[in-house]
Formats: C-alpha cells, sequence, structure tokens
C-alpha cells in the first residue's frame, strides 16, 4: 500500500502544482481521444445503424466481423496505421507519422467498431420495437436508421462511452504512430509505460490515477445525461 | 380512390405452418368491417397482409390503385400497442406527415389539429412515452387521423384498455367512418364489434367462415363454429 500512498500524494501534488508539462499531457490524451470519438462516432453510429436496418446479402457475416473487430489489438491497428502513414505508405505524403493527427487516426480505427457493432445490436432491438409502426408510415431503409438513432440517442451514449474508455485507455496504439515524443506525442498512457519502465512509480501511478477519475468523470456526466433524458421522454 | 381490395386465393405460412389459408376477399369502401374470431385465427395476421406489413405466401392481394407510393399514404394502422418515439405528442403526429410527405410549415398546424381531433390538445407538449396506455392510443389514432387516410387498420386497439379508455378510443373510431374513412377492425370483443361494426368477417384457423351483416352475424350465425364463439365470448347470454 506504501506506493499507493505515495502516489496519490504525488499525484495530488502534481495536479495542485500546476505543473505545465503533466497539464500539456493531460490536455493532449484528451484532446486526441475525444476527437478520435467525434470521428468514431459520426462514422460508427450511421454504419452500425444501416447494418441494423439495412438487408443485404452477407450481412450476417458483416456482423460477425464488426463483432470481432471490437477485439482489434491496440498494436496490430498502430502498426497498419503506421505502415499507411510511413513515408514510403500509400498516405505518407501527409506527413503525419509521429504527430498528434496520427493518434487520432490510430484510436479511430481502434474504436470505430466498437462504437458501430454496439449501435448496430441497439438499433436492431429498437427497430425489431418500432419496425411494424414505421413501415406503416412509409418509413424505410435509411430514413428508418436515422429515427431509430434519434430516438435511442441517449442508449447509444453507452456505445460512445465504451469507445471513449477504449481510447483513453489504449497505449499501443498511441506508442508506435506517435512515438511517444516528449511534449509531441506523449500522452498519460505511454507516459505511464515509460515511467514505469525508468522506475518512477509514483508519478506513473499519480497519472494511472488522474486517468482513472477523469474517465470516472465522463461517465458520470454522460450517466447523469443519460438518466434525465429517461426521466424525461420515458 | 385505393379502394376495394381484393385478395385472390391469398395464404400465409410461416416455419411450415399455414397461418391464413387460401382465401379470396373483397374490401370496398362504405360500411366498416370488424374481423372477428378467437385468438391465434389469424386476424392480426390478415390485416398485416391486407396492410402490405407481411407478404403473402401465396396469392395476389391488389388494390385498385396501382401506384405503390399512394396506396402506402391512403392507408393507416393502429396496433395494439402503440409505438411512440421519444417526442413531444404533437411531434409523433408531425414525423407521421412529414413521412407521408407533408411541407414543414403545415405538419405541426395539421397534427395540432389531429390532436384537438381525439381530444389531447392538452398534452400536446407532453412527451408521448410518458402518456398513459389509453392516451397513447388515442394518439396513435390522432397519428392515423392526421393523415386522413382513406382505410384505417385497426388491430384491436382496446386490448389492453380499460372501460373508459376503451370508450374514448370507440368513440374516435367512430368520427372516421363518419368523416368517410373506411374502417377494417380485428377484433375478438363482441360487444365492440356490434358497436362499431357495419359487416363482420369471421374467421376460424386461418379461413372466412362467415361474412355478414352484424345482426345477422349474432342472431343467426350460419356456421356452427360462429354460433360456439358467439356462446362462448358471451356465456351468460
Amino acid at each position: 500500500m506504501g506506493h499507493f500512498s505515495e502516489a496519490a500524494r504525488g499525484a495530488a501534488g502534481l495536479i495542485l502544482s500546476g505543473d505545465a508539462t503533466l497539464v500539456g499531457i493531460i490536455v493532449l490524451s484528451l484532446g486526441v481521444s475525444l476527437a478520435a470519438v467525434f470521428f468514431a462516432t459520426v462514422l460508427g453510429l450511421p454504419l452500425g445503424a444501416a447494418i441494423a436496418v439495412g438487408r443485404f446479402p452477407g450481412r450476417r457475416a458483416a456482423i460477425v466481423v464488426l463483432n470481432a473487430l471490437m477485439g482489434l489489438p491496440p498494436v496490430v491497428v498502430g502498426l497498419a496505421v503506421y505502415l499507411l502513414l510511413s513515408r514510403a505508405g500509400p498516405l505518407g505524403a501527409l506527413g503525419l507519422l509521429f504527430t498528434p493527427g496520427a493518434m487520432v487516426a490510430a484510436q479511430t480505427v481502434l474504436i470505430l467498431p466498437i462504437i458501430a457493432a454496439l449501435c448496430r445490436q441497439s438499433v436492431e432491438d429498437a427497430w425489431r420495437e418500432y419496425e411494424e409502426q414505421l413501415r406503416s408510415l412509409g418509413v424505410e431503409g435509411f430514413a428508418a436508421a436515422l429515427t431509430l438513432v434519434w430516438d435511442i440517442r441517449f442508449s447509444l451514449v453507452t456505445a460512445v462511452l465504451a469507445g471513449l474508455g477504449r481510447a483513453c485507455a489504449e497505449v499501443g496504439a498511441v506508442m508506435i504512430v506517435g512515438g511517444n515524443i516528449d511534449g509531441v506525442t506523449r500522452v498519460m498512457t505511454t507516459t505511464i509505460a515509460l515511467e514505469t519502465s525508468k522506475g518512477d512509480l509514483p508519478l506513473a501511478l499519480g497519472l494511472g490515477l488522474v486517468l482513472i477519475v477523469i474517465v470516472l468523470a465522463l461517465n458520470a456526466a454522460a450517466d447523469l445525461v443519460k438518466e434525465t433524458a429517461r426521466r424525461r421522454y420515458g | 380512390m385505393i379502394l376495394p381490395l381484393s385478395l385472390e386465393q391469398a395464404s400465409f405460412a410461416a416455419g411450415g405452418r399455414a397461418i391464413i389459408a387460401p382465401l379470396s376477399l373483397d374490401i370496398a369502401a362504405g360500411p366498416s368491417t370488424v374481423i372477428l374470431g378467437a385468438n391465434g385465427a389469424g386476424k392480426s395476421v390478415l390485416m398485416r397482409l391486407m396492410h402490405g406489413l407481411l407478404a403473402p405466401s401465396s396469392g395476389r392481394i391488389a388494390w385498385c390503385d396501382g401506384d405503390a407510393k399512394r396506396v402506402r399514404r391512403q392507408q393507416a394502422m393502429v396496433f395494439q400497442r402503440p409505438v411512440m418515439l421519444r417526442r413531444s405528442a404533437l411531434d409523433n403526429v408531425a414525423y407521421a406527415l412529414a413521412a407521408a410527405g407533408e411541407r414543414g410549415a403545415n405538419c405541426r398546424r395539421l397534427a395540432r389539429a389531429a390532436l384537438v381531433e381525439v381530444g389531447l390538445a392538452h398534452l400536446a407538449e407532453r412527451p408521448a412515452r410518458v402518456l398513459s396506455g389509453g392516451e397513447q392510443q388515442r394518439l396513435a389514432l390522432a397519428r392515423a387521423w392526421a393523415l386522413h387516410p382513406e382505410v384505417l387498420f385497426l388491430d384491436e386497439p382496446t386490448a389492453s384498455l380499460d372501460p373508459s379508455a376503451t370508450r374514448e378510443i370507440e368513440s374516435v373510431i367512430r368520427a372516421f367512418d363518419a368523416a368517410g374513412t373506411k374502417v377494417v377492425m380485428a377484433t375478438h370483443n363482441l360487444g365492440q364489434a356490434r358497436r362499431l361494426g357495419d359487416e363482420v368477417i369471421y374467421l376460424h384457423q386461418g379461413r372466412v367462415l362467415e361474412r355478414a351483416p352484424v345482426e345477422t352475424f349474432f342472431t343467426r350465425p350460419a356456421t356452427a363454429e360462429a354460433a360456439a364463439f358467439i356462446r362462448g365470448e358471451l356465456p351468460w347470454v
């Protein structure tokens, strides 16, 4: 327990001191993960809803693949994005490798399947309830998917949170495509990995606590939104 | 005019089990039609076949108008359990109007008029899902009313409601009838069939056993099954 109390004190001290490096790391972490969540949500919700409502050949295979992709190892995603963005790769001209932009791209690829797969399940459950009514009103296909996504938007918060949790917690992808460059691409998880290997356990644990508190706070806020909505709209 | 609707040897089977035997039926404009039958007789499936939610396994179901879009626009259906979107009562009706191609500005005005018609104007801004069962069903009727359909299908609309809510629903259904909408209602409630129906189609194990004016059906049922059904539902008579 010695490590933990020391780490907690260390973390509190770091946060209260407003250490610029630490603040920079936290801001970059949140910035990268929230940006990835934004892109993955914008792409993933319509994709999940389309698969839920659509009837096309290979639909079941698509669902299986999508569900399997939820378990993508971050290092593999990192490697794939690294190859795409490396100077010799197809997107090398963008010059994104070892920038926060590359980290956003990698995390987007990582959490897109999570958000899409969870959205697909929620929308499909809702479709079962709404299908006859919507078809009776002449609403089908894309319009039906949009209506469903909007109607269960508060349940979809959970899907988005799952994506956010994954993005905040992963280290492999951002490490590979970001390079953990001090002051440029160093985020909380890569710092924790680095400091642990250097033996600075209090700093690593302190950052870990900060990470947990931030994720907890985001989840609490989302839960509040969801509960308020449930009471308001039924 | 999309009516009359004609079923020609239409059947429906699911999982190898015949639910609707091949049957031929004409539904014309005018007096309201009640589809009577016990649970499992195939009433709901027949309604869904006619409304186009299910495709027949064999045979043909055709409206007089061949234009699929007009056919869809000119019919509405109210289900046993209303399905409401998570938005206000007014917006639920407006949504149906928008889906039917009504222009944006008109939707809310027409929706409000429909809510007045069913007596829900005071609940217009209330979220639809928190309304009571009876109110939600009246809202479902308002949603149908706003569309001014030529045909209204009702699938046991009061099966899960108490008597006073049932009375309110029935008065709205009568208003549809008075406004010239063809009412086609499935029910197993004989009292309701008598109150709202002009003619009865008696369905038994997926077959039409009788089709007769309400009075004839109840006083002189032509088949033993129908007679037993009437006695069974009203054992004290």
